[in-house]
């Protein structure tokens, strides 16, 4: 047994940390948190550049082919940056359908334009209220023609394509959904950027109108690809959400040691040293599923669809737990728009949501732990 | 990163079941499986004298204390063949909870300070559960604070003369030997002025009083020593410089690595899918179904966090105090479990005993964890541990730290 990251990939994560410490500054996210840009262009260029964004892509399809353990290592450097471009949707979601569903020309095409930063992608699931679920999925899809709305599309106002699930029955079972992928540079549809908790990465509405579409893997084999990309974006997401816990407390505890009160530093009251702690041990639990996470993620292990949903609820309550008490350490100060406190807030909250909310989460944990013991 | 044993993981791994297949006490293997935080008595024999058989069987097959050389009684394991033992002894491991404080603190403390002629005397038979050894260090006056023990040790010739309490100490009722903590100087700063020592239990002038715990249960008791003397040569480490000596005890007893904490759920999630509520099974209804995941996603982090550990042991790195985690989330987690299983039995959660439904077990739970929350450093000393070592945060303001010892006030009110 050997439950840890290589050293080449523990030096890959050095890299991509150095990295985006200087591309990806808390000043250059602003630029996009305050509207004057809908994402960092000359970041996800250097992604590009440093072949990041290919990483897990296959060598024959333009990437590094280098894997999954290397493609966590990156996300959770991703998330300590708060990183404002579109890497979940493009890397997580579209290029995993890609790679999971995709025919040899529709990899040929997206993957290595993904991997050269030249298409960003994304997935357009949900329809308003609800969680991931076929009877939730309404938009049609007749004789390859779409006909809906989706709302929200996490970066849905930037990407260049989309991975669209639409509705191909009536039959009331999974088999009613399938994918389709769609240029979105198309006629026939309409993009609307939403407002949302995050700035630093949109969400868009999109209107399809008789939009012709291609299909993404077989008919009617739509829910199921959909439950394997989601559990494999649920792991890598889950990364992001550990990079940005450890950099919550990171930050809480540098300022907890810089700011005086009473004439102490404040990081010597009990109160925000147990705080600190327990901010440290739920970024910790979250840490180690997030490992069992990747390494099911890697081997294609059978485990998994539990492991990414324990990873999935251990991540999301420790960034969302790591980043209400980073704001509580820095006080006031925490409050303001100056400082970065609320950033990471911001993601943490949006990054709850975006896969299917947590008690969604908490429901697949019990339906596959359920399944194991019967099995 | 990889799960898979290597080739000598696998012999190991085979060779173990093999052997425990073979040897175990089977008979109480469902009791053992069905027993948790709470309540490892068994009804028709005496858990000591079955756990203490199963331990010789074990050392005389090569089979104890496998992280310990073999000079003292161990196989000189891995600590990845530890765990692969732990796995295959399953229930059985059980037992092993009767030495737990011989094992994990005792023996590794006798191990780095002892002479080596001590070694060889009384690690083997401590190893192989013959003796039994606990650990003499809190009293009413030091718990958390260590460091505030009164338990005076006097020179007298080759000897130490030892007067004062000790308290909560686990198993001093069947302890044969233990480690001790006393204050050789009360005129310098409370942290100077300690040394160790090990003594028989045995010797003239100790005597033990069992305590009756909030759980009902007898496990730990009060120690009171009158002019006990203790030969010099059982002294551990210099004198003055018990406090670091102890600071080993302590720190294996935090990293008592794959001794991983009970959490109650698998016990819960046990319970929850074939309980029937008013509306249906329990594991459909949506509270329960949210209350199960979040505890299940703990209770997976918690094991691969020590996962983890072992990983980095096995790399040869020291265990360190990112450790403290362990106790401190199963602690509470336990406790409530155990709150919420009786909540789901509404009314008659309030009964215990035998005639409660699985006889108890969440009863149980419930009534020993606020002592899983206490014992081996509190919630609030573990976060300290946390905040401190690992975050680097500043130390508790401490008045007492350059005070002499015996100019330290001893009552918090008037
Ligand atoms: C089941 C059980 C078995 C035990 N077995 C043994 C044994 O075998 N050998 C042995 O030597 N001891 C044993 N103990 C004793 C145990 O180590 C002590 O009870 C423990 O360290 C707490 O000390 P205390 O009881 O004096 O509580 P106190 O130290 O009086 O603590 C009272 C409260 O004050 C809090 N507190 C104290 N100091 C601080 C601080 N610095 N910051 C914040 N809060 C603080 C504590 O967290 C606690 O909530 C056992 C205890 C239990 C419950």
């Amino acid at each position: 047994m050997n439950f840890d990251f290589s050293d080449d990939q523990k030096q890959l994560r050095d890299q991509a940390r150095k990295f985006l410490a200087e591309k990806c500054s808390p000043k250059a996210v602003r630029v996009v948190l305050d509207g004057k840009a809908p994402y960092d262009k000359d970041l996800w260029k250097g992604l590009a550049e440093m072949g990041f964004l290919g990483v897990a892509i296959p060598e024959e399809f333009g990437g590094a082919g280098a894997g999954h353990l290397e493609l966590c290592v990156i996300a959770e450097e991703m998330g300590r940056a708060n990183a404002p471009v579109p890497f979940s949707s493009t890397v997580y979601l579209a290029a995993e359908a890609l790679l999971i569903a995709g025919g040899d020309a529709q990899k040929k095409k997206w993957l290595p334009a993904i991997a050269s930063g030249e298409a960003i992608g994304t997935l357009a699931l949900f329809e308003g209220k609800g969680n991931p679920a076929p009877k939730n999925v309404k938009l049609t899809a007749a004789n390859g023609v779409l006909n809906g709305v989706k709302k929200p599309v996490a970066d849905g106002a930037i990407a260049d394509f989309a991975v669209v699930a639409a509705r191909t029955g009536s039959s009331g079972r999974d088999s009613d959904v399938s994918l389709f992928l769609v240029d979105l540079k198309a006629g026939g549809i309409e993009v609307k950027s939403l407002t949302n908790l995050d700035p630093t990465r949109g969400q868009a509405e999109i209107t399809f109108k008789d939009v012709k579409a291609e299909p993404l893997g077989a008919a009617g084999e739509g829910w199921s690809i959909l439950t394997q990309v989601l559990d494999r974006a649920a792991v890598l997401c889950a990364f992001e959400q550990v990079g940005g816990s450890d950099r919550a407390l990171e930050m809480g505890r540098d300022y907890a040691l810089d700011r005086i009160a009473f004439g102490r530093q404040i990081g010597s009251f009990q109160a925000i040293k147990h705080m600190l702690a327990d901010m440290y041990v739920s970024a910790t639990l979250a840490r180690s599923n997030s490992y069992y996470g990747a390494w099911a993620l890697s081997t294609n292990a059978g485990e998994l669809p539990e492991a990414a949903a324990a990873a999935r609820i251990s991540a999301t309550q420790a960034f969302q737990h790591c980043a209400k008490n980073n704001i509580q350490v820095h006080g006031g100060m925490g409050f303001t728009w100056e400082f970065d406190c609320h950033m990471y807030y911001r993601r943490a909250n949006a990054m709850a949501l975006g896969l299917g909310s947590l008690s969604y989460w908490e429901d697949q944990l019990i339906d596959r732990m359920r399944k194991k013991n019967a099995a | 990163m990889n799960f898979d044993d290597t080739p000598q993981e696998a012999e190991f791994r085979a060779t173990a079941r093999a052997w425990i297949g073979a040897n175990a006490p089977k008979q109480y293997e469902d009791e053992l499986r069905k027993s948790s935080l709470g309540r490892t008595a068994l009804k028709n024999a005496n858990i000591l004298d079955v756990a203490k058989a199963w331990q010789k069987k074990k050392a005389d097959a090569g089979w104890a204390c496998l992280h310990w050389p073999k000079e003292y009684g161990g196989r000189g394991s891995s600590p990845i063949e530890r765990v692969i033992w732990q796995q295959e002894e399953g229930p059985f491991g059980q037992l092993s909870r009767m030495f737990i404080i011989g094992h994990g603190m005792c023996g590794p403390t006798m191990m780095a300070f002892a002479r080596e002629e001590h070694k060889r005397a009384y690690l083997p038979p401590l190893a192989s559960g013959e003796k039994v050894w606990c650990q003499l260090f809190s009293e009413p006056a030091g718990g958390s604070d260590v460091a505030g023990l009164r338990t005076r040790a006097e020179k007298d010739g080759d000897d130490w003369v030892i007067n004062g309490q000790k308290i909560w100490t686990s198993g001093a009722h069947y302890s044969d030997y233990g480690i001790l903590l006393t204050r050789t100087d009360p005129t310098v700063p409370k942290h100077k002025g300690l040394t160790m020592f090990f003594l028989d239990m045995k010797s003239p002038g100790v005597e033990v009083r069992p305590i009756k715990q909030a759980s009902g249960a007898s496990d730990f008791n009060e120690v009171y020593f009158t002019n006990v003397r203790i030969p010099d040569h059982q002294r551990l480490g210099e004198v003055g410089d018990g406090w670091n000596v102890s600071l080993t005890t302590l720190m294996n007893e935090r990293s008592a690595i794959g001794a991983a904490v009970s959490t109650g759920f698998p016990e819960l999630f046990e319970y929850c899918a074939s309980l029937m509520l008013d509306d249906g099974p329990a594991i459909e209804d949506r509270a329960v179904r949210s209350k199960l995941a979040n505890w299940a996603a703990k209770a997976s982090g918690l094991k691969y966090t020590s996962m983890r550990a072992i990983s980095a042991l096995s790399k040869g790195e020291r265990p360190g105090p990112e450790n403290s985690i362990g106790k401190l989330v199963a602690g509470s987690m336990i406790q409530d479990v155990a709150t919420y299983a009786l909540d789901l039995q509404g009314a008659s959660g309030v009964v215990s005993g035998e005639e409660a439904e699985l006889a108890g077990r969440f009863q149980a739970m419930l009534l020993r964890a606020p002592g899983t929350r206490v014992e081996g450093g509190t919630d609030e000393i573990m976060r300290n541990i946390i905040a401190e070592r690992v975050l680097g945060l500043p130390g508790d303001i401490r008045v007492d730290k350059d005070v002499p010892f015996n100019k330290i006030p001893t009552k918090g009110r008037g």
